[in-house]
């Protein structure tokens, strides 16, 4: 029979746990710390104390641990910070990491298999970190004719145009990179430059099997744009601003997915289109034309591609959640702060401990962080979904969805919305505020 | 750079519009051979199948081997179908040799040949599922073709390549409790097939991709020479073992699965009915087997023919497998000719892909059958 999955014991689990925290400390303390130092070099540092710190001043918390919080507190607040962990590129990144790692697991229970399960011993987390040195150790290879800095850069602008998307949405309130007025236009702005990348990738790299998988990335991308764009047309009629936090803040007693469903589907069937996620992922179909405008990455500039998909998956999916799904909105469920431990401070034994700067993050944001986190993650499940189910679809019929069905779809998704406003039902002055 | 060419060669004139694109042999959806695909935008001009890349002679290699230690090489071209492809050659060499074969050794090679069918069929199947982009529908054939795999290994001892067959009947008896074993699987089996009835062939998406492509009539199915699930999905009631009946298939209750529309579809569902069909002859055959009783004749050392040949041909995974068989009175065959149905089934892709679109070219080209190994040899 096949292999079978090693017996669960306790006590295989937690030393596989402690080994895991062992490393963990010994790569923080080794790499992790001095790149904190070198960083603290490089950030504009607050005033505490009447004091502006300096990188020695902020070494004092070493000596003086109540520093801590006011000096992290004051970094979390830095535009440093929101572009690198949250809720820019660090925290994408580990969703997208998350829902690499979903999609084996549940892609396997579909199939009847268990998926990854050696690496990192538990159920194989560590399986996507074995991934991506595997993909660093590769060589680059670069075909000999092709187009040498186009061909270099097309991995580092998909990804670069990935965490540009990445930007415009709000996680929680207040809590986004970019808050443009026009932030939905600058959402179809960048989605805009996705075609032009593959394209460009997939000509420079002179191949024949990558110029057909770009010519139909291509296709598939521009022909699935106008729908997305017209399906967003409604939600733009009925709020009356292009602003997403805006968008956000008009959901607070109702879902738009309620009002507008059919948008809703158009706007979902055109992720998958795209993302180039089965069943439309023509763009990569193996069997006819190898990996599409993906042949000839290899190593790195292969992962990089990935990494940005996976990014753009969970921009488009945080997308859906916000315009459809309410965003961050949702009851208060994140328990309050012990006010106590504000005033009294916390006892240990004899010792009582006085921690300035708490609260770290206020509780609306940590709710509204789980709020978005939770629905965003659900979009992603349904968006893998159709991979276990479904077959590739042919290009012929792709384009017939997308122009035909589609377009006409959301048209009559905004004859909806505009109903619905002239009925005086929704929108500004509307019986339901 | 173009480097200049040297005197008194011309380059072949190419129409701009034409691309040519080599699908093989390194290619995801090739197999081992090589389709030489003229294209126009997303049209197939022209295809030219190019196969050959796994020729190993063993026709040739038969020649200097007796009839006895034919037999494990003569199961290499197609070692997920081994048992139908050593069932010709038996059948064969009992003619030569004058040998009688007991009864209950020819029920046992019956649900053999009909456990390898479906071993066979659902590794094709499994390979026609990725091929569109059905990663479900490859992980779950290859997972339940361990239960057939299971029961053959228990019959014979090796999970693929069994050399089970030999002239005079099979080489071992059935371990005890076969029957209830086979029962048990089969039925679990069976459940299994109709969820893939539900996941893959009622699938809307399939049905629009491959309904109505790669059209053969039932006059160029006869005229091309195809056989098996690509003759019988295009209307030709042809099955060998209703046609010429070997061993006990005569006293057997099975129908043949025939299709009128002769698309992918259809050639791609013929294969699964008859894996519901392999199901009901493998109970039937369970029931009528004799208890006991012996499952070989004895054979003398070193067996010698006549001067005479023999042709006998069987229905395998892939339609009808032939082997030609011609002794001269020494005990290693004269000759061996395998005659197999991928590549007459071959012969009709060029045909077939011309004027398809591009994206249609695995759907056509697996939903012939073809094992491009057994083509070559």
């Amino acid at each position: 029979m096949s292999s079978i999955a090693p017996e669960f014991r306790l006590s295989r689990f937690v030393a596989s746990l402690t080994d895991l925290i062992f490393w963990v400390i010994v790569i923080f303390t080794l790499i992790g710390l001095p790149i904190v130092f070198i960083l603290l070099f490089y950030i504009k540092l607050p005033v505490i104390d009447d004091k502006l710190l300096t990188p020695y001043l902020a070494l004092t918390w070493l000596a003086d641990p109540s520093r801590t919080l006011p000096i992290i507190k004051s970094l979390m607040h830095t535009d440093f910070f929101r572009i690198t962990t949250f809720p820019g590129f660090g925290f994408a990144a580990l969703l997208a990491a998350g829902t690499i790692y979903i999609e084996r697991k549940f892609l396997a229970k579909m199939q009847l298999r268990v998926g990854p399960l050696y690496c990192g011993k538990i159920e194989g987390i560590l399986q996507l970190m074995g991934d991506g040195l595997k993909l660093i150790s590769k060589e680059i290879i670069i075909p000999a004719k092709a187009d040498k800095p186009i061909f270099w850069v097309a991995p580092l602008l998909f990804v670069g145009t990935a965490a540009a998307f990445i930007s415009l949405i709000p996680v929680a309130p207040g809590w986004v990179v970019a808050d443009l007025d026009v932030g939905l236009l600058a959402v179809f702005a960048v989605i805009g430059f996705f075609p032009i990348i593959t394209i460009l990738s997939s000509w420079s790299a002179n191949s024949k099997f990558p110029f057909i998988g770009g010519i139909r990335a291509l296709h598939q991308m521009v022909s699935f744009e106008i729908p997305l764009i017209l399906s967003l047309l409604g939600i733009v009629i009925l709020t009356g601003t292009l602003n997403l936090t805006e968008i956000v803040e008009s959901q607070q007693h109702y879902w738009w997915i309620i009002f507008m469903p059919i948008g809703a589907i158009v706007f979902f069937t055109t992720i998958l289109a795209e993302l180039e996620r089965i069943p439309f992922d023509l763009p990569e179909a193996e069997s006819e034309i190898v990996a599409g405008w993906l042949t000839e990455f290899s190593g790195m500039m292969y992962g990089l591609v990935q990494l940005g998909s996976y990014l753009k998956l969970y921009a488009f999916a945080a997308l859906f959640t916000i315009l459809f799904l309410g965003g961050w909105n949702g009851p208060m469920i994140w328990p309050p702060f012990p006010q106590e431990i504000i005033t009294e401070g916390i006892k240990m034994g004899p010792i009582t401990m006085h921690v300035p700067g708490l609260p770290l993050l206020d509780q609306e944001m940590l709710n509204g962080t789980l709020w978005f986190t939770i629905k965003t993650i659900g979009v992603i499940l349904v968006i893998l979904l159709p991979r276990g189910v479904f077959p590739r679809i042919r290009i012929d019929l792709l384009l017939h969805t997308g122009w035909y069905k589609l377009i006409g779809l959301s048209f009559v998704n905004i004859f909806i919305a505009l109903a619905l406003v002239y009925a005086g039902v929704l929108g500004p002055g509307g019986l339901i505020q | 750079m173009i480097t200049p060419l040297p005197p008194g060669i011309q380059l072949e004139k190419v129409d701009d519009r034409i691309m040519t694109l080599n699908v093989g042999p390194q290619h995801p959806g090739s197999g081992h051979m090589r389709l030489i695909i003229k294209v126009d935008g997303d049209y197939i001009v022209s295809c030219d199948p190019d196969p050959g890349y796994v020729h190993r002679g063993e026709e040739k290699m038969a020649e200097y081997r007796n009839y006895i230690q034919n037999i494990p090489h003569l199961e290499r071209p197609v070692i997920h179908d081994s048992c139908n492809i050593l069932y010709p050659y038996c059948l064969a060499v009992e003619d030569l040799l004058g040998l009688e074969v007991p009864e209950r050794a020819k029920y046992i090679r019956v649900i053999a040949s009909e456990l390898n069918r479906c071993v066979y069929t659902l590794y094709w199947l499994a390979i026609y599922g990725i091929f569109l982009g059905h990663s479900t529908m490859f992980m779950w054939p290859v997972g339940d073709r361990e239960f057939c795999i299971d029961l053959l290994e228990a019959m014979s001892g090796a999970r693929v390549t069994h050399a089970y067959f030999v002239p005079g009947g099979v080489r071992n008896d059935l371990p005890a409790n076969f029957e209830e074993r086979c029962l048990r699987q089969i039925d679990y089996f069976e459940k299994r097939l109709k969820q893939y009835e539900d996941i893959f062939y009622q699938n809307p998406v399939l049905k629009q991709r491959t309904e109505g492509t790669g059209v053969l009539s039932r006059m160029d199915a006869i005229r091309l020479g195809t056989t098996g699930s690509v003759l019988r999905s295009a209307g030709v009631d042809f099955d060998v073992r209703k046609k010429e009946p070997y061993d006990v298939y005569d006293n057997l209750d099975f129908q043949t699965q025939v299709l009128k529309e002769g698309d992918s579809y259809a050639r791609s569902r013929v294969p699964y009915l008859d894996m519901l069909e392999s199901c009901r002859i493998i109970k039937d055959a369970l029931k009528k087997m004799p208890k006991s009783g012996s499952v070989r004749t004895k054979l003398k050392p070193n067996p010698k023919g006549g001067n005479d040949e023999v042709y006998r041909r069987v229905e395998s995974g892939r339609g009808s497998l032939g082997m030609y068989v011609v002794s001269d009175g020494k005990p290693e065959p004269y000759r061996v000719k395998i005659s197999v149905g991928s590549f007459r089934n071959l012969i009709c892709m060029p045909y077939l892909l011309k004027g398809e679109k591009l994206g249609n070219m695995p759907a056509v080209y697996w939903s012939l059958n073809y094992w491009p190994v057994e083509a070559d040899r």
